[in-house]
């Protein structure tokens, strides 16, 4: 993985796949502390304790296509390699919650890459989600909510390519009057 | 900030058009890997480039472009697959966006199958 936005995708991945109606990601960097911290939380089928305990092992996979899952290994391995800090919650019937801590100014944080890019291939690609991302630059912050979206658009699908449209400029439009352009 | 009008105005003209997207079964679908192999190999470049050359090609009513996880061929990602009615699935292997574009233009538009980027037409023996 090249940028942190494509851990963001992969990770998230697991979360449409774990059949969550409802997926919380959260994106704040924030330069007094110091800190990217990147949240996903999802109301998917969950994970026993068991399964949590392994799924940092790269030998480990619910899978049968292949022998390892690399995805979450990855992430925890490219926030702590930043002295960040990684941990994923789950309970069965409940959902997950994987909470990755990068350090800001630390020479091995990769950049954050194309997050855009990332949420909007999640919401067009898996219209049947909810997904509510919060992206935060120091004291600014902006907010997409895919529920406030659906309940506009009536029947009207994300994978209209007018609504792929203002999809795509409202997460640019808005990055940018958050972060003002900063590439980080 | 953008505002929430602009969807609303959206919708009301889309409620009025009738689907022009025909029934599933006569659909093209074009395929994209998108698990960690995939997006560690470049998927997401090469799922845009599909996605948006089909829509301003102006085939959406009858290619969809889809993802999908694992195909369990990681080590010739990033793998697409087109799948057209009545015919032999197509696997295009460690593609880029450059690769991808020409698969729109010679294959999905052309119909001719570029078989230098294929698995079969590959020389991995």
């Amino acid at each position: 993985m090249t940028e942190i936005s494509l851990n963001v995708l992969d990770v998230a991945e697991n979360s449409t796949r774990a059949n969550a109606s409802l997926i919380r990601i959260t994106v704040e960097a924030d330069e007094r502390k110091d800190h990217l911290t990147i949240m996903i939380e999802d109301n998917g089928c969950g994970m026993t304790a068991e399964q949590v305990a392994r799924v940092t092992d790269p030998f480990f996979t619910s899978r049968t296509t292949r022998k390892v899952g690399l995805g979450v290994p990855f992430f925890k391995y490219a926030a702590e390699s930043t002295g960040g800090s990684f941990v994923i919650q789950s309970e069965p019937g409940v959902g997950t919650i994987v909470k990755a801590v990068f350090v800001l100014s630390h020479i091995d944080r990769m950049p954050l890459g194309d997050i855009n890019s990332t949420i909007h291939n999640l919401i067009v690609y898996h219209p049947d989600t909810d997904f509510l991302y919060r992206y935060c630059y120091n004291e600014h912050s902006f907010t997409l909510d895919t529920r406030e979206f659906r309940e506009i658009l009536g029947g009207v699908p994300f994978d209209t390519p007018e609504v792929a449209e203002y999809i795509r400029e409202y997460l640019n439009e808005n990055k940018l009057e958050t972060d003002g352009g900063a590439v980080y | 900030m953008k505002s929430l009008e602009e969807l609303k105005a959206i919708r009301e003209k889309m409620q009025g058009q009738v689907s022009l997207r025909g029934e599933d079964h006569d659909n093209t679908r074009v395929v994209v890997g998108m698990a960690t192999c995939g997006i560690a190999s470049g998927a997401r470049p090469v799922l845009n480039t599909l996605a948006t050359l089909v829509q301003e090609k102006g085939l959406t009513g009858k290619i969809a472009v889809t993802q999908t996880g694992c195909i369990g061929l990681c080590q010739y990602e990033p793998i697409v697959e087109v799948m057209e009615p009545g015919k032999t699935k197509v696997t295009y292997i460690k593609m880029n966006s450059e690769k991808a574009a020409e698969v729109v233009e010679r294959h999905l538009v052309g119909g001719h199958i570029v078989e230098a980027y294929t698995l079969s037409g590959a020389d991995i023996k």
